[in-house]
């Protein structure tokens, strides 16, 4: 094991498939000679040269496109997105094609690429920058969503979409890039649908992903020092395909469950874990599940505004204890 | 230009291949208004010689991408056209597997990467392509064909720099048929030429006569050939006309039948066939004949059609992800 931060984990993670895959290179503005926006490329162009670390014009359209067309030929693309939200300018590439080219088609090309990006706010980059749109991602069959909070399930979760047949986004966030964890030094293998419960608790489930997961553990610990409260974390990890089974047998356990997610819950991945419960575990709930998301206005600027927009912990314990009331 | 033993032959395929597309499309003219064929559809007749005089020189290693116009390019490239004509019926049988139909042609064994539906779309893939081919350092090179509409979107410009930059082999072939659905070039694009969108990507690029298939042949020919040694981008723009609608929904109020009789006496079936008499290659009853095969050849892949089979709904979700298909 050796501590590393998030950052490190994914630029681990593009090393080791570019040794072991020929056919792997990274496309994206800045992935190269800037060393990408947030440095997770670092070191890559000078030990892979420019063939395999492609830097391109803004032109968030064309290179989404040229990864798709480049997979169908047989490569393994890694597109990289500066932000989540240039995703949009790309939209109807991956929408129209790289989700539809296998079944479109008959099932004669598949599209071997990820799709990586940070999302989230917290960092004062405001309206166009802040934005958690995984979950639009998440909605369209022919696409597989993860969202890794750990540098051990960014580095694993990471290799697996690059080894993938089909289309993965990898959803990073800006706020973790700097976090530590401990990361395996040997190969490990993460499955891409899968979830994994970060703690282990009795009395109510709290579902969420990426950098919520943090937020809820840190719940979780207030809730057990104060409350004397036992509360399950289950990082869903993988949104498309859901590890229904994970979540299933968690809410079986503590009967009462809440979801986090950074963005707006109005239509997001919450309803979606709530649809499932309702559908499957109704029996099994002692409380109705309650929703955390982000407030539902464009991200401000101002500090205050902006931290007041996001879900806190505080904001996570309240509802914890509203589910157990 | 010589006309050796074989490209007589060559040339008399060239004219067969283009008389099947006529005969094709309006029979599946006729199975659409029967309701054989749903959707959309999109039909290529009067485009023949940019669909022939284009593909027709393209080697093994190429790799087609189109738009949804596109029966002919597929039957162009080799596909077979029981399978075409099953695809357009929605068939299991059909080469994309029923999944696809009229504007989704796909044939990975002739090299069509597609037919796409969503306009200027397809044009980064063909750049991807290009890209695959330069990384493995393969010497095919990427034919994208797309219509004067779909120069209008960002895609196309995108696309464009993009592969000038890169320095990739993509043949841009723009089948300027003068009409984006209803609206002309004059009324939508800042210049009229398609052509001159490409010097803005210092890509050399050329106008050619596009119901005329000396004209289209040759200039792909020499365009293909360029790009096998320069190892970058070119353009073609062939002005053409399409003398049916848009797709087979469209009532055609945005033109005069005057202005669509004035192009069809430049049919490029006949203007082929003419050119080919006066050479001697063709006489009327070689003629007669092609015209008689074709229609045996587009009958039986009507019935190879309709007795095809429906896909099983059972096999609904195949195809969408790789791994549940092993």
């Amino acid at each position: 094991m050796a501590t590393k931060t998030y950052r490190e984990a994914l630029n681990d993670a593009l090393r080791e498939e570019m040794h072991r895959d020929q056919d792997v290179f990274i496309i994206g503005q800045d992935v190269g000679k800037f060393e990408g926006a947030y440095r997770v490329t670092q070191g890559l162009l000078s030990e892979f040269g420019p063939k395999r670390v492609k830097d391109a014009p803004i032109s968030e359209t064309a290179i989404m496109g040229a990864g798709i067309g480049a997979a169908m030929a047989g490569l393994r693309p890694v597109v990289e997105f500066m932000t989540i939200n240039f995703t949009l300018v790309a939209m109807d590439q991956i929408v129209n094609n790289a989700a539809k080219i296998r079944y479109m088609f008959g099932g004669q090309v598949s599209v071997p690429l990820v799709i990586r990006t940070p999302g989230g706010g917290g960092q004062q980059l405001t309206a166009q920058h802040s934005q958690n749109l995984e979950h639009w991602f998440a909605h369209v069959p022919g696409l597989k969503v993860v969202a890794p909070v750990s540098p051990a399930d960014a580095k694993g979760l990471l290799k697996m979409a690059i080894r993938d047949p089909d289309p993965v986004f990898v959803l990073e966030n800006l706020a973790l890039y700097n976090t530590k964890g401990e990361v395996p030094d040997e190969e490990y293998e993460i499955s891409l649908g899968s979830a994994d419960v970060k703690r282990e608790g009795k009395d109510i489930s709290i579902f969420a992903h990426s950098r919520m997961v943090n937020v809820a553990l840190r719940a979780a610990e207030r809730l057990e020092d104060e409350e004397g409260i036992s509360a399950e974390v289950v990082d869903l990890r993988s949104l498309r395909p859901l590890d229904t089974e994970t979540i299933l047998n968690s809410v079986r356990k503590t009967n009462r469950a809440m979801t986090v997610e950074e963005g707006w819950a109005t239509f997001g991945v919450g309803g979606e874990i709530v649809s499932l419960l309702m559908d499957q575990a109704f029996d099994d709930l002692d409380a109705p599940v309650k929703r955390v998301g982000g407030e539902e206005v464009p991200m401000p600027y101002s500090k205050p505004l902006e931290r007041a927009a996001i879900p806190s912990v505080d904001r996570v314990y309240d509802v914890a204890l509203q589910v157990l009331a | 230009m010589a006309t050796t033993i074989e490209n007589k032959q060559q040339l008399l395929d060239n004219y067969r291949m283009m008389v099947l597309i006529r005969h094709f499309e309006e029979r599946a003219a006729q199975l659409y208004t029967q309701a054989h064929i749903g959707g959309y559809c999109h039909l290529n007749i009067g485009e023949e010689a940019t669909v022939v005089g284009a593909l027709s020189t393209l080697g093994p290693k190429d790799i087609v991408f189109t738009a949804y116009r596109d029966h002919g390019h597929a039957l162009a490239l080799g596909s077979d056209p029981g399978a075409v004509m099953a695809e357009l019926c929605g068939k299991a049988t059909g080469v994309s597997k029923g999944r696809g139909g009229s504007m989704h042609l796909f044939d990975l064994e002739h090299r069509l990467y597609g037919g796409y539906g969503i306009v200027g779309g397809h044009l980064p893939l063909a750049v991807g392509a290009a890209l695959a081919i330069q990384y493995r350092e393969e010497d095919g090179v990427v034919m994208c064909i797309f219509g004067e509409g779909a120069t209008n979107i960002g895609a196309f410009h995108e696309a464009m720099n993009m592969a000038k930059v890169y320095h990739l082999p993509v043949l841009f072939f723009c089948a300027n048929n003068q009409y984006a659905m209803g609206s002309m070039p004059e009324e939508d694009s800042a210049v009229p030429e398609m052509w001159m969108k490409a010097c803005a990507y210092d890509m050399a690029a050329e106008r050619i006569d596009g119901m005329d298939f000396f004209s289209v042949r040759e200039a792909t020919r020499r365009a293909v050939e360029r790009m096998r040694e320069t190892r970058e981008p070119m353009f073609l723009e062939a002005f053409t006309y399409r003398f049916r609608g848009h797709s087979m929904a469209d009532a055609g109020r945005y033109r005069s039948q005057d202005e669509v009789r004035e192009w069809q006496r430049r049919d490029p079936i006949q203007l082929l066939g003419r050119r080919l008499e006066e050479d001697g290659i063709l006489d009327t009853r070689t003629r007669e004949d092609i015209e008689k095969a074709v229609d045996e050849e587009v009958e039986r892949a009507t019935q190879f059609a309709l007795e095809s089979s429906s896909p099983d709904t059972d096999d609904l979700y195949q195809y969408v992800y790789t791994e549940e298909d092993q």
